[in-house]
């Protein structure tokens, strides 16, 4: 037959250093066709660009530690959003979650910043924000359990739900009636050997390491697993699934809290409605991006922070449209996420196939 | 005889991925035959069939009809070289009569009159002896009704060579023999017939030539006459198997689970369980047989403490404390806390009984990773016990780490059970655990039940095969839409016996 001359084969697991060196060949194309889009788009020298994006990320010291502090909160969302998604719970909230941890951080800060003594503020911050961040995690995961209510549609909701309670007390509660709350920086979290964002980022490698543990490690863990792999297994080997739903979101909400609690506290020390800025939706690609794995996240994370703040700069450096740096991020993600295809299956020439066998 | 070949197929191959599911198969069948494809599950019977019939396309090879080379592309150019095939799972619309059903996508200039078609219906029937209404609707009517319906689809489009994939499977073995007798009528009449299965004694009993397939290669052709079963198991497998059951006598039976008056309803009310009754004992293997859907599932999990009971009581006596557990509205836990060992071995084992995806040590893990009060899991026993398994029931796998999805059927399900068993278990019940098994695996699975029995344990195994219940099991109760209809010695019965009461209706009223 004349018509089908390749095959879509799927195939045996790679060793590992070649599924390296496919994923660094992907990056390498991804470069080069990068390299080509910008040269036809703008006549600029793609190298030029690529030193910029370099710059962008590591430039400075102040470059960096930006660097490191915007990947450890993003790493922390998508460490929240993780257990959930094992288990198959669609966690499209965590914007909210995190952003009503925020307020919540915000409302402390604000009303009993004077009166506390400090390390009982910022053992009340640390309450407030992560019990703000369960509960808007819960009350989705609770109709789930007790009705299978759709929790993409619930958490997105919540997300809004979020954003309005922001608004209403930025209206509310700033005097000055601007709706933007002045930073209050003396109230906010340790600052560690000088360096503003220390904290944040030991805090977030703890807690990577914390929730490999968790994941792999515990039977919490396991359950989770189990859950998300099959519903009948669970429940035919006796687990409680209402209880692990709820219990993980728990989790979920409480991660998303401490990373309200880094960013408001710890970071803008104010809040807008604007805070979290997307990244509680950029979480689920870089949780996706790293097989749920915490330690390929952090990889994946830095990926994506680097390719932001490396486009930004390119933005500024050659006065070009900030839609250019999209499309180079674009173009690379396209790469790296279409090569784990490569990775699963191979493509076979009908010739090929015959000379195999 | 130089007589052409109704079809031939000549060094045909087709492959999925890598692997070749076909590889170089050579098959004739002349008019007026029947002809047996037989191979073990995965030997590829449907899929050079499929090849016939349009659904596949073969790689290589070629395909000549009464001599001439073809090539079919669709199951439109099979139906033109007057080919049918008759599917295990029919292709029906449920709303729709038999005879709306029949007509159905067949392009014709001519108006159209359900009546014509209607008499054309009555008239195949009557032909070949069928026993239909032209005017029934298909969801009212039982699975043989429908194959029969399927049957004359096929003829009413003027197939002279009809292709049957695993007709008896659900067949009770009164129709059985019934379409085997229309099958005789239409071989009679000039018709070419092709049936699929693994059944021996039907290849016996039924076909003038049998083909077999092992491992998607054409292994060779013979003659029924100059066949038996020693004969064709050996060329199916590929060596020499026994297939003898040793089933000892029951040994210290003791009242282990008795089941009164269940009753249970599914999610749209209708009765699943009616009234069921029975006792099973230790050092016993209890057969459950019936037609497929008939309650048997939901009996299995309403003893595990999966499906809810509206009624009747499960009681369990402990053979430790000696005392006795009512063991119904219990979650899995609950009865594991009471100390009672039930280890079930469930029809959908990778959707229930096992995790694919997760590796052997992790689903081994399953029924033990609760132990201790520590937050952590303990991988050491699991991990013992799956390389434990994989040596005592040579189980093929790469290491212990590989997914069990990665797995053959027959390996997928020894680790099933070696884990239940592990449980040394008091109770052990047994869905379809043979399903999808080659002759090799069923018998290692057969011999596991036969030493728990030996052990003391109540065995409770439900199976499709009334060849292997009548063999393996000590006593069979039947079971009927949900109610159990007679309960027969295996030592004693007979197939045909247990057949009547698969059919037989005891509720509402029905006759008795």
């Amino acid at each position: 037959m004349k018509k089908l001359n390749f095959h879509i084969v799927k195939r045996e697991p790679m060793v590992w250093y070649k599924s390296v060196l496919v994923r660094a060949a992907a990056i390498v194309a991804a470069l080069l066709v990068s390299a080509v889009v910008i040269t036809l788009l703008t006549g600029k020298n793609p190298l030029q660009i690529y030193a910029s994006m370099i710059s962008g990320a590591f430039g400075s010291s102040l470059r960096i530690w930006s660097l490191l502090q915007n990947i450890a909160i993003l790493l922390c969302i998508s460490l929240a959003v993780t257990p959930a998604f094992k288990m198959k719970f669609w966690n499209c909230g965590a914007e909210g979650q995190v952003l009503i941890s925020g307020l919540a951080t915000t409302a402390v800060m604000m009303f009993l910043g004077d009166s506390l003594p400090y390390p009982v503020l910022l053992l009340v911050m640390l309450a407030a924000s992560v019990l703000a961040g369960v509960v808007w995690a819960v009350i989705p995961a609770f109709f789930k359990a007790m009705w299978n209510t759709n929790e993409t549609l619930f958490t997105l909701m919540m997300n809004y739900v979020a954003i309005q309670f922001v608004a209403f007390f930025l209206k509310y509660f700033v005097k000055s009636g601007s709706g933007v709350l002045a930073p209050m920086p003396e109230h906010g979290l340790p600052v560690l050997a000088g360096q503003s964002y220390l904290l944040n980022i030991i805090i977030v490698a703890v807690l990577t390491l914390i929730v490999y543990i968790y994941l792999k490690k515990t039977k919490h863990g396991y359950e989770i697993s189990v859950v998300g792999e099959s519903e009948n297994t669970a429940k035919y080997i006796g687990i409680n699934v209402r209880k692990v739903v709820v219990r993980t979101l728990v989790v979920s909400g409480a991660l998303c809290g401490i990373a309200g609690l880094l960013l408001v506290g710890g970071t803008n020390h104010t809040i807008s409605t604007t805070t979290v800025d997307g990244r509680g939706f950029t979480a689920i690609m870089v949780s996706w991006l790293g097989k749920f794995n915490p330690v390929y996240m952090v990889l994946t994370s830095f990926l994506i922070v680097f390719l932001q703040r490396g486009a930004g700069q390119v933005s500024t450096d050659f006065r070009l449209p900030s839609a250019i740096s999209d499309i180079v991020t674009g173009i690379i993600l396209f790469f790296i996420i279409g090569c784990e295809f490569f990775l699963q299956y191979k493509i076979l020439s009908a010739k090929n196939r015959k000379e195999n066998d | 005889m130089a007589e052409t070949a109704a079809i031939e197929l000549k060094n045909i191959s087709k492959y999925f991925g890598g692997k070749a599911a076909n590889k170089n198969v050579n098959l004739s069948i002349n008019t007026g035959e029947i002809l047996s494809i037989l191979g073990e599950n995965g030997s590829g019977k449907t899929t050079l069939m499929n090849m016939i019939a349009g659904i596949y396309f073969p790689d290589e090879g070629q395909i000549f009809i009464d001599g001439k080379e073809v090539v079919i592309r669709s199951p439109r150019d099979a139906f033109k070289y007057k080919i049918g095939m008759i599917h295990q799972h029919f292709k029906l619309v449920d709303v729709f009569s038999a005879t709306e059903n029949i007509i159905l996508g067949i392009e014709n200039k001519e108006k159209f009159d359900l009546k014509a078609a209607a008499n054309r219906v009555k008239e195949i029937s009557e032909r070949y002896g069928f026993d239909v209404d032209p005017m029934k609707k298909i969801h009212e009517m039982s699975v043989s009704e429908k194959q029969t319906v399927e049957i004359i689809k096929v003829l009413y489009r003027g197939a002279d060579i009809l292709i049957l994939d695993e007709p008896t499977a659900v067949l009770t073995p009164q129709e059985t023999q019934k379409l085997f007798s229309v099958l005789r009528k239409m071989k009679d009449d000039g018709k070419s017939i092709i049936i699929i299965t693994h059944k021996l004694h039907e290849v016996l009993s039924l076909s003038d030539r049998v083909a077999v397939l092992r491992k998607g290669e054409y292994v060779g052709t013979v003659r029924t006459a100059e066949a038996d079963e020693a004969i064709l198991t050996e060329m199916m497998v590929g060596k020499k198997v026994s297939l003898n059951i040793e089933r000892s006598e029951p040994k210290n039976c003791e009242e282990r689970l008795i089941i009164k008056n269940l009753n249970c309803v599914d999610r749209e009310g209708v009765k699943i369980l009616n009234n069921v009754s029975f006792t099973a004992h230790s050092g016993e293997i209890l057969g459950i047989a019936g037609i497929a859907g008939s309650g048997q599932r939901e009996l299995l999990e309403a003893i595990a403490g999966l499906q809810k009971v509206n009624e009747g009581e499960i009681l369990y006596n402990n053979p430790k404390t000696g005392e006795c557990d009512n063991l119904r509205d219990k979650t899995p836990m609950q009865i594991r806390d009471l100390g009672v060992r039930l280890s079930f071995v469930p029809e959908d084992r990778l959707g229930m009984g096992l995790v694919g995806n997760m590796d052997i040590i992790d689903n081994m893990m399953l029924r033990s990773y609760r132990k201790g009060h520590s937050m952590f899991l303990e991988r050491k026993g699991p991990r013992d016990l799956a390389e434990k398994i994989i040596k005592d029931l040579e189980v093929v796998t790469p290491d212990a780490k590989t997914p069990v999805r990665r797995l053959s059927g027959g390996n997928i399900q020894k680790i099933l059970v070696g884990r239940e068993i592990a449980a040394a278990p008091t109770v052990l019940m047994a869905a379809y655990p043979v399903r999808g098994l080659d002759i090799g695996a069923s018998y290692t699975i057969y011999n596991l039940l036969n030493k728990q029995k030996e052990k003391g344990v109540a065995v409770i195994f439900v199976g499709e095969d009334l060849d292997v219940l009548i063999e393996l099991c000590d006593r069979i109760i039947v079971i009927g839409s949900g109610s159990i209809t007679g309960t027969v010695d295996a030592r004693t019965a007979t197939k045909e016996e247990i057949g009547l009461l698969m059919t037989k209706s005891t509720a509402h009223g029905g006759e008795a």
